[in-house]
């Protein structure tokens, strides 16, 4: 199959999906480092393990759809497009963030690439990507709502009623589920009666399907699919990724409730190194040429960081300021 | 001017705005077909169709929802809670989502919706249907909240509601809906937010109100007139923005004041609004300021228990009184 890598996407996006997964993959050590130090402090929820899911939603994406996420949302900002410096800035509180140092790690939001926010209210996202689809429905834009979420959102209930409400008003929202198989410290199988996500939509006559979250090209080909279908269709698609989160819930938690065993046997599944190899076997890449794209990665966090570091507070007036137009 | 009631002037803003406005857009439950179950949308599905005037499923949460998002994504949704009370199914919407977002991301986006919810109790609707909940809205930074006690200034206020580029809460009073008042016809009609209305001159008596705490303040106004006590009555309009100038200014006239509301007492806006007055204006205060005030309970059905728990007319007049009796 990986000889014929480049009849699904061309070598140059295929080099870009591993630059941005090694691009998310420095940002969230990094960031690790940074809140040790105490330059990040709150929330700190890292996506490492989980990038290929941003990485192949986004390629699969046309630019101008919205994209709704949780709180664990720096890699969707950056693969998005979001400056590297902007988002640092913001885990930093300064003023140069992405949102004036106001939302901080867990609200990004950049509207002119069409990054509608990330959301710490579990489920809160899902009525508000529901709403966007309906917006650009009624405008005739053509654009369709990408709405991430965590396997342990499912059972709010705006999961359902968004789901009932996006198939019954017609509007194109494709649903990503990114199951990491816990909300933080509770397996899948111990909060849902039915743990397979994906087939929880019947009761909402809302189709679906299961893709493999380690791997980007299975998951830019299957939002491919799904995006098109929901674009065709104008209705609500729902795709569930099987993933894995290397590091603890948030920077909290140290992962006590999972065994060493299960954590080493998903690293070796992890998705840069397994992209990496892909592009060697195809021939579309050689060590020395990874190597090189993982040091450029590492050149964009460290300037990220010294960006963050020499940006300025936000000035005391600010704290007034954006509560009303 | 032509009379009408206060819900055919809340319909006749809306009316008015979807016909300015493309963008404007209205749904609920049995908002559409059925025309509201207060009647408030009548005409709407008729003029505008189905695009523009939708009925949803009964979930409140995810109604105000779809508003935020909509809004984010360039409309200007007028979403209808069938009743305040059921608002409290929405709060994580209201609250956590659409009174923080252009905050915590930055400014960078506006949110114009409108959130319609009639309330209040005096219906015999019993504990879940008769809730003011106005102090929970008026509590939380980052909307505003409007509180119309006549026709007009239901329908300007609804006009610079639809018009304004930030969430407004607009309370409906469920027993107004059939008073009659005379309303403005231009279409240009636009009550500015934060602004008291005197809605009565006076010297003696300062009585802030809202919503139909207002109507009973002017009818007590009118009693209190036959024994010679002269009351001003200042409607407050807007519960945020807030108009304390305009309440401290009567009252450094008349250094007296009785503040109604229909919520309840403990931690009700009487108490910020008593609160506002003794800062400023401490000074010219000749007596304590009085609150009449929904009593702490959940509403009773019983329509003789449930009088005792909303504020009445008398409960007015003798609050006023208390602040001319000099025995403090
Ligand atoms: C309404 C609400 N309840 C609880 C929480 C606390 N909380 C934060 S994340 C989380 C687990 C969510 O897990 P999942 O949806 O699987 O996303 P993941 O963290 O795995 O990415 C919980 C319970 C919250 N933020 N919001
Ligand atoms: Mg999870």
């Amino acid at each position: 199959m990986d000889k014929h890598l480049t009849e699904i996407l061309p070598a140059e996006d295929l080099l870009h999906m591993y630059e941005q997964t090694a691009l998310c993959r420095e940002f969230e050590e990094s960031c690790a480092e940074q809140y040790t130090k105490g330059n990040i402090t709150g929330f700190l929820h890292l996506y490492s393990g989980q990038e290929a899911v941003a990485v192949g939603s986004t390629k699969a994406l046309q630019q101008d759809d919205y994209i709704l996420s949780a709180y664990r949302e720096h890699a969707q900002a950056i693969v998005r497009g979001a400056e590297p410096k902007r988002v640092m800035a913001e885990l930093f509180g300064k003023a140069t963030g992405l949102c004036k140092g106001k939302g901080g790690s867990m609200h990004l939001f950049n509207p002119e690439l069409k990054f509608m926010g990330g959301y710490a209210i579990v489920g809160g996202q899902f009525p508000i990507a529901a709403g966007l689809a309906f917006a650009t429905k009624f405008k005739h834009e053509g654009r369709l709502v990408a709405c991430f979420f965590g396997d342990a959102a499912v059972n709010q209930g705006t999961f359902h009623e968004s789901l009932n409400w996006a198939r019954v008003w017609e509007l194109p929202v494709l649903f990503i589920c990114e199951n990491n198989f816990y909300g933080i410290g509770t397996e899948v199988h111990r909060s849902s009666a039915l743990p397979d996500i994906h087939r929880r939509t019947c009761g909402y006559d809302v189709p679906s399907e299961r893709v493999d979250g380690m791997d980007a090209i299975a998951v830019y080909q299957a939002v491919r699919h799904g995006a098109e279908w929901v674009r065709e269709q104008s209705r609500p698609y729902l795709l569930e990724a099987m993933t894995y989160r290397f590091r603890g819930h948030s920077m909290a938690d140290p992962g006590k409730y999972r065994s060493t065993a299960e954590l080493e046997l998903w690293k070796s599944r992890d998705p840069l190194v397994n992209l990496g190899k892909r592009l060697v076997e195809a021939g579309i890449a050689d060590q020395a040429k990874l190597d090189a794209l993982r040091a450029q990665a590492v050149a964009v966090v460290q300037e990220a960081v010294k960006f963050a570091e020499e940006s300025p507070w936000p000035e005391d007036s600010e704290v007034y300021a954006d509560i009303f137009m | 001017m032509a009379e009408m009631t206060y819900r055919d002037a809340i319909n006749l803003a809306l009316k008015e705005e979807m016909r300015r406005d493309p963008l404007v857009v209205t749904w609920g439950e049995d908002v559409a077909l059925y025309e509201g179950s207060f009647k408030v949308t009548r005409g709407l599905l008729a003029e505008f169709g189905e695009e523009r005037v939708r009925d949803t499923p009964i979930s409140e949460n995810t109604i105000i929802g779809v508003a935020i998002g909509a809004a984010m994504g360039g409309l200007r949704p007028i979403p209808e809670l069938m009743t305040v009370n059921f608002a409290l199914l929405a709060m994580d919407q209201i609250i956590n989502h659409m009174t923080k977002i252009r905050y915590m991301f930055g400014g960078q986006v506006k949110l114009p919706l409108v959130i319609r919810a009639p309330g209040g109790g005096g219906s015999q609707l019993a504990a879940q249907h008769s809730q003011s909940l106005e102090t929970f809205f008026m509590h939380t930074p980052g909307m505003y909240v409007a509180v119309p006690a006549t026709p007009a200034d239901a329908k300007g206020l609804l006009k610079t509601a639809i018009r304004d580029d930030n969430p407004v809460m607009f309370l409906e009073h469920e027993l107004l809906y059939n008073s009659k008042g005379e309303v403005p016809d231009d279409p240009e009609y636009l009550i500015p937010f934060g602004r008291c209305d005197v809605k009565r001159t006076g010297s003696d008596v300062t009585i802030v109100a809202y919503s139909r705490m207002t109507i009973l303040a002017l009818a007590a106004a009118e009693e209190l007139a036959k024994e010679k006590i002269d009351c001003e009555v200042v409607d407050l309009r807007t519960l945020t923005p807030l108009d304390s100038e305009t309440i401290v200014a009567s009252m450094q006239k008349t250094g007296r004041g009785v503040v109604v509301e229909e919520c309840w007492r403990t931690c009700g806006l009487g108490a910020e609004i008593a609160s506002r007055i003794y800062e400023g204006c401490f000074d010219v205060l000749l007596a304590p300021v009085q609150r009449v005030s929904g009593l702490d309970v959940p509403m009773p059905y019983s329509r003789k228990l449930e009088k005792l728990c909303i504020p009445q007319v008398a409960d007015i007049v003798a609050a006023v009184k208390e602040t001319m009796s000099g025995k403090y």
